[in-house]
């Protein structure tokens, strides 16, 4: 029964988070963690499982956070309205650009997503429909319960969490089907998988559209909570980087990789933003990229896999780092 | 064809120029080792805040500031390399894309966090003023840093294709087992590439500081100009990217004369796209 133990305590201590961390610091904080764990998770499917490391999922990310936002500043709608039409819109564009751009390999479709999403922003920022460089805001004053605008981030942090365990559970769901056999095999191989038959270049594309299709989520999620989204909250590339880095940081390819490296990472920013004001927002990037670099040099597989080592290894030592690992993992 | 006209096609090659310079330093380590450099347009960075400082600290102009770029930056590609890109090239595809993300996160919010968000600039007339050639106004500053980064380019041309050390290292490019084999050690090569490419960007930034403003952040929009020019003249092609950093640096120029200032990123994106999409060899093939 040791198996279901540590499992069953860290789901309660996610689930209780919000009640034994009270303060609006706190909830606001575990709040984000999931928001940014939704969006990472999202990237895992094509970065992590696929092994295409896109650098453009910010695109797909604006899209959810302008459809919410557009809903709401264009029709009066409530922004819930607008979740389906990022959807949609998402895995539209992500099926345009996905077939000349998933033909690249490694570093080329990194380039190419950087390209897209810094050729979006530029397009967006010089439309007066999606509000130009000022953005779109939500509702000013909730008008009901369905405009998802609330001062408290307590229902906030429930409503991220049910869609990052929806998440979760496409992924684990999709990693165990045929098609995360096939991703697995083009991530180690994709001239070895195309030779046995993998339907390469289609699977590659499910992938990215399912992506996309849950950034949106995401970025609607998003731009709900801080009621209000513009070129540079939305679209800019450092949203695609964090997203990413997260996913890395716990361990890209693993299903609780993302939410790890979130768990890791947000309290880092929140954190140092609060400690250092204005001036910390340049440090806490230099963390950021030190971090990251540590991780490529020493642990490419991410902490995950470390601390799973660690935990099998057994001994005094790995229940330490465990349950260092459980008590962050909120 | 009018004057101004002219002019824009000029001012664009003495701008495409300097692209071609930096952007040679990135298809020299791409073509050399595969790995594709994501803090390069960062280096660029540097070397602009590098001729800042010497200006601010020493009061002296372009003629202290490139050298001593070149030199500073040199060193942090010798130290890039050591420290990093020699075990990440051996790691999977994320270590390789992450690691030099993450050094670009690193190098921009450093300068962020030292020089602050504002807009630096050299003083206007840190290199002449603006005289006339041919019913042409030109500024020294940017003809001279036009001038420079096209010899320094050619001088990078014939460096890899007309001396020993250029062809050992395009023996470590071409197999580095082999080479080794021939007594070269691909380590010192490597190295001495990283070198080269760095202390090229450097040279780039500090020429481009002497007419361009200042920002931490500069150094995303250098590194996708970079990416277009390479991925135009071809992975691992100097003469490519010579050619395509011209022609880049005259697009852009015509398309902001002729559409309007805010487009010809637009522009330059799109065409960067299209060439990954129907022509990823580039327009002169690899080197």
């Amino acid at each position: 029964m040791r198996r279901f133990l540590w499992p069953s305590v860290v789901l309660a201590l996610v689930v209780a988070y919000p009640l034994l961390f009270s303060t609006p610091f706190q909830q606001r904080l575990g709040a984000l963690v999931l928001l940014y764990a939704i969006a990472a998770s999202a990237w895992n499917i094509v970065g992590g499982y696929a092994g295409q490391v896109s650098v453009g999922h910010v695109v797909f990310f604006g899209c959810g956070a302008y459809a919410a936002m557009g809903a709401y500043a264009h029709f009066g709608l409530s922004p819930l309205v607008g979740i389906p039409a990022g959807i949609f819109v998402s895995v539209a564009i992500s099926a345009v650009i996905g077939v000349p751009t998933l033909r690249l390999s490694g570093h080329y479709f990194s380039m190419a997503t950087i390209a897209v999403a810094e050729l979006v922003r530029l397009i967006v920022t010089n439309t007066d429909y999606l509000g130009a460089a000022v953005g779109l805001s939500g509702p000013i004053v909730p008008r009901n319960v369905f405009d998802l605008s609330f001062i408290s981030a307590l229902p906030y942090y429930y409503l991220f969490l049910t869609i990052l365990s929806l998440t979760l559970g496409i992924t684990w769901w999709m990693a165990n089907s045929r098609m995360g056999f096939y991703l697995r095999a083009i991530r180690d191989s994709e001239r070895a998988a195309r030779s046995l038959g993998a339907p390469a270049s289609r699977t590659k594309l499910y992938a990215f559209m399912l992506s996309a299709g849950l950034t949106s989520v995401a970025g609607a999620l998003y731009a709900m909570m801080f009621g209000f989204v513009d070129p540079e909250s939305g679209l800019g590339i450092l949203i695609s980087v964090k997203i990413l880095i997260m996913a890395a940081l716990g361990g890209a390819g693993l299903l609780f990789g993302p939410l790890v490296g979130a768990a890791i990472l947000v309290p880092l920013e929140e954190i140092s933003n609060n400690l250092l004001g204005g001036k910390g927002a340049g440090l806490t990037f230099v963390v950021y990229g030190a971090i990251i670099v540590l991780i490529a040099r020493f642990q490419p597989g991410g902490i995950l896999p470390l601390l799973k080592r660690l935990w099998v290894t057994g001994g005094k030592a790995a229940e330490a780092a465990a349950a260092g690992g459980a008590t962050r993992a909120p | 064809m009018s004057i101004i006209l002219v002019q824009v096609i000029v001012g664009g090659l003495l701008l495409g120029a300097i692209y071609a310079l930096f952007s040679s330093g990135l298809t020299l380590v791409w073509g050399m080792m595969n790995i594709v450099n994501f803090a390069h347009g960062d280096f660029v960075m540097l070397g602009m805040y590098v001729a800042f400082v010497v200006w601010t600290l020493l009061g002296a102009g372009p003629l202290l500031g490139v050298p001593l770029a070149a030199l500073v930056l040199a060193t942090l590609g010798v130290v890039v390399y050591f420290g990093l890109i020699r075990d990440i090239m051996k790691g999977p595809m994320l270590a390789q894309i992450l690691g030099t993300f993450g050094l670009a996160l690193l190098l921009r919010y450093s300068v962020f966090w030292w020089f602050g968000a504002n807009f630096l600039t050299l003083p206007e007339n840190i290199v002449g003023g603006t005289f006339e050639i041919l019913g042409l106004r030109l500024q020294a500053s940017r003809l001279l840093a036009g001038g420079v980064a096209l010899l320094v380019t050619l001088g990078l041309h014939v460096l890899l294709t007309r001396t020993s050390l250029g062809s050992k290292m395009l023996a470590v490019a071409e197999d580095s087992t082999a080479a080794q084999l021939m007594g070269i050690r691909p380590d010192t090569m490597q190295a001495i590439a990283w070198a080269i490419a760095a202390g090229a960007t450097g040279v780039a930034g500090a020429l481009i500081a002497t007419f361009f403003y200042i920002v931490p952040t500069v150094g995303e929009t250098l590194a996708i100009v970079a990416f277009v020019t390479v991925s135009l003249g071809g992975f691992g092609s100097v003469p490519g990217a010579l050619v395509a950093g011209l022609l880049i640096g005259v697009i852009e120029s015509l398309s902001a004369y002729l559409i309007g200032a805010v487009y010809k990123d637009i522009v330059v994106y799109s065409l960067f796209l299209s060439f990954l999409w129907f022509r990823p060899q580039g327009l002169m093939g690899k080197m």
